[in-house]
Formats: structure tokens, C-alpha cells, sequence
């Protein structure tokens, strides 16, 4: 693994991005609506819990949408190609940058339809913004070794969500214990912070994880 | 016989566990004898943890040497683990339902139970979902390795951060074993030991017996 051939592996996936546009509308198309379909069904009478427990549900489900196209976009005789020419560990990282950019955007654009639509309940911004960051990059990179290793099986979608929801469950639970707290009010502050902390540490583990097992999927 | 000592250990330590565990004096708490549920309720999720450390512990070696026998072991260890899993909530569940009123509450422990249930059979879908034996143990192994690690991040880690659980003897964040005096504990220490003895025996049994299988498999198709 070396950084030249991360970055070029990196600068690949975003141009392809950039040349079909086609992951990032899609992605943002499926979280404008899903918002709006809440806004329909609640009617704008949200409590913080409910508030906090539905846009993290979204921001789920529309991150699992937008990486599980990580590994099949392209084809498998490309993967070969690519096999040749890097090793494993720099392609799983590039991934793993690249989606982690995604989920950035994505989070952004959505927490962003998200109080246009349903309203705006943060008390603790700081609190709530480091946690919108660590959660997006801790989905991001988890997301990616799941899609990694469900791009393996036979029915990738289903694999995908079927995979990815109990080894999410951590970092979810976490993530939304942490932004409630930051919706409620700033006098939990100290405890909270160690949350954040928790958050940076499970996201550290998953790319260890996926840095050591990565190279076991891809050979073939 | 070489490896008979410990399954005899084993039985002699239940043994003790189960009629200790129905005569030794408890201090009087706000739960009463339905404490005594402690001598079998946690010694399931012992016994858990202890095969699902097995089946970890087979995968690595699996990636390490490609061999399809620690597949096997990986596998077989994983299901008796689902198994005491399940026996775990079982238990968790009778005892919730006469001591807090209700058989789930929204507890830390619990969460983490449900999730190490779900984790596991996750697993085995993805088994399934591949044809290729080597493919299917290669990529099951990576899996493994993987939720394992979250699994014990999150029973190990959430929790204790947590003040809010209803287990009782947990509130200073060590799950289960606060309110326990010197008697109970010279019970619960062998009980536990006990239980994880028995799990991977009865995961050591069912290995030898899909070995068997496997075996008897190829020689039908030659």
C-alpha cells in the first residue's frame, strides 16, 4: 500500500462519479424524498425523540443505498485489472476515503432537507454537528467492508441489508443516544463528549478490520 | 483417556452448580430467591461467549491455513453459540417476566443479547447465500472475524458507559455480579466455569460429527 496509489484510485472513483453523476442524484432524489414523505405523515408534530430517532433511520437507510454500489458498479473482469496493478489494502482504503466524502455530502444535503421540512430541535450545536460528522464517517466506513463482503455472495442487495444492519447496531445506538443528548440540552455535556469519543474509536476499529481482512475478499 | 478429565470436571462442576445453586443462602434483596436465576441466566451467556470465541478463533485460523476443517469448527461453534444465546434470553426472559412485570425491557444487556442473536444468524444467511465450499468458508470467516470484534465492543463497552440499566448488581456498570455475597459467589465462580466447559463440548461433539458427515459425503461421491 502506498499513498500515490491511493490517491489515484481515489481520483478514479471520483471521476467516474463526476462523469455519470448518476450515485450522487439517485442518493439525494431517495433522501428528498424520503423526507417529504415523513413531512406528509407527521404533519409537523415531532417530539425530540421521534424527531432524532427518524433522521437517523433515513440517514440508515439512504447511506446503505448509496454504498452498497461501491464493489459491482464496476465489472468483475475490471476488479481483475485493477487486482493486478494495486494491492488490496489501497483499494479498500480509497474506498473507504471516497465513500467517507459521499457520506458527507449526503449527510449535509439531507440534515439540510431535513430541518427545512420537519423542523429544528438542536439545543447543543457543536455536540450535534460531531456527532452528525463521526456518525456519517462510522456508517461510511463500515458501510463499505459490508458491501465488500456482500459483493461476494450471491444477491448483493439483499446481502447488504441483511448483513449490515445487526453489525451497525453500535455505532447506531450510539450516534443516537449522543444527538438526543444534543437536542435536549448542554448539561450533559462532559459524558457526552466521551460518547464522541466512542464513536471515533469504533470507526478506528472498523478500518483496522477492514485494512486486515480486505485483502482475504479480494483474492479470488 | 487423554481430554476425558474435563468433561468429567465439567459434569461434576454442573452438578454442584445446580444443587448448591438451589440451597445456598442468598442475601435478602428486593428480588428475592429469584436471584438464585443468576447461577443459570448468566452462565448461558458465559457459555455464549466462550464457543463464539471458539468459532472467532476458527475463522482466523481458517484464513490463516485455508483448511476446511476450522471452517467446520468456525460453523459448528457459531451454532451452539446461537443456541445458549437463545437459552440465555429464555431464561432472561421467564425471570424479567415475574421480577420487572414485563419479558423485554429496554435495557443495555438486552439490546446487546438480541444483537448477538441477530449477528450470528446474519451469518448463517450469508453462508447459505454462497455455493463454492471455499468461497462460502473464506468469506463466512471474514464476516465472523469482523462482527466479532463489533459484538464484543459493544456487550464489553455500552453498557458500563450507560447508567440506566435495570439488571440489578449492574449499576456501578459490571453487569451482574454487584449484589452477590462471598456464599453465592464460591457457586456462581464454579457455575460459570461449568457452563462454558459444557458449550465446548457439546461444539466439540458436533464438529467431530460434521466431519463424519462431510466425510461420508465425499466417499458416496467417489
Amino acid at each position: 500500500m502506498n499513498v500515490s496509489e491511493i490517491k489515484l484510485l481515489l481520483h478514479k472513483d471520483i471521476k467516474l462519479e463526476l462523469k455519470q453523476s448518476y450515485t450522487l442524484n439517485s442518493i439525494l432524489l431517495y433522501a428528498f424524498s424520503t423526507v417529504f414523505i415523513c413531512y406528509l405523515s407527521f404533519k409537523g408534530v415531532v417530539d425530540v425523540s421521534t424527531w432524532n430517532a427518524l433522521f437517523w433511520i433515513i440517514l440508515l437507510f439512504t447511506s446503505i443505498n448509496a454504498v452498497v454500489k461501491s464493489f459491482v458498479q464496476e465489472s468483475p473482469a475490471r476488479h481483475l485489472y485493477y487486482f493486478t496493478l494495486s494491492s488490496p489494502q489501497s483499494v479498500i482504503i480509497s474506498k473507504i476515503i471516497y465513500n467517507s466524502l459521499l457520506m458527507l455530502i449526503i449527510t449535509t444535503l439531507t440534515f439540510l432537507f431535513y430541518i427545512f421540512y420537519i423542523g429544528n430541535q438542536i439545543d447543543n450545536y457543536p455536540l450535534y454537528f460531531a456527532a452528525l460528522i463521526f456518525g456519517s464517517l462510522g456508517f461510511a466506513s463500515l458501510l463499505t467492508m459490508v458491501a465488500a463482503i456482500s459483493s461476494r455472495s450471491n444477491n448483493n442487495f439483499g446481502m447488504m441489508a441483511i448483513l449490515s444492519f445487526p453489525i451497525i447496531m453500535p455505532m447506531l445506538i450510539t450516534v443516537i443516544i449522543v444527538s438526543k443528548m444534543a437536542l435536549i440540552g448542554a448539561k450533559y455535556s462532559p459524558v457526552a463528549w466521551q460518547y464522541i469519543g466512542i464513536l471515533a474509536l469504533l470507526n478506528m476499529i472498523v478500518i483496522i478490520l477492514a485494512y486486515l481482512l480486505f485483502p482475504y475478499l479480494w483474492r479470488e | 483417556m487423554k481430554g476425558l478429565w474435563w468433561k468429567i470436571l465439567a459434569i461434576l462442576l454442573l452438578l454442584y452448580a445446580i444443587v448448591a445453586g438451589f440451597l445456598v443462602d442468598i442475601p435478602d434483596t428486593d428480588i428475592k430467591e429469584s436471584m438464585r436465576n443468576v447461577f443459570f441466566h448468566v452462565g448461558m451467556w458465559f457459555a455464549m461467549l466462550a464457543v463464539y470465541t471458539k468459532s472467532f478463533i476458527g475463522s482466523i485460523k481458517h484464513l490463516n491455513t485455508n483448511s476446511l476443517d476450522k471452517d467446520i469448527l468456525a460453523e459448528q461453534s457459531a451454532k451452539t453459540g446461537l443456541f445458549f444465546g437463545l437459552l440465555g434470553i429464555i431464561t432472561g426472559m421467564i425471570w424479567a417476566n415475574f421480577t420487572w412485570g414485563k419479558p423485554w425491557a429496554n435495557d443495555p444487556h438486552l439490546n446487546g443479547a438480541a444483537i448477538g442473536i441477530v449477528i450470528y444468524l446474519a451469518y448463517f444467511i450469508l453462508r447459505s447465500s454462497i455455493d463454492d465450499e471455499h468461497k462460502r468458508a473464506r468469506i463466512s470467516a471474514v464476516y465472523n472475524v469482523f462482527a466479532f470484534v463489533l459484538l464484543i465492543v459493544l456487550i464489553g463497552i455500552l453498557p458500563r458507559l450507560s447508567s440506566s440499566t435495570l439488571h440489578p448488581g449492574s449499576q456501578d456498570g459490571n453487569p451482574a455480579f454487584g449484589d452477590m455475597d462471598a456464599n453465592m459467589r464460591y457457586v456462581f465462580y464454579p457455575a460459570l466455569i461449568g457452563w462454558m466447559m459444557l458449550a465446548l463440548w457439546i461444539a466439540d461433539l458436533k464438529v467431530r460429527l460434521k466431519k463424519i458427515d462431510s466425510e461420508i459425503e465425499n466417499n458416496e461421491i467417489v
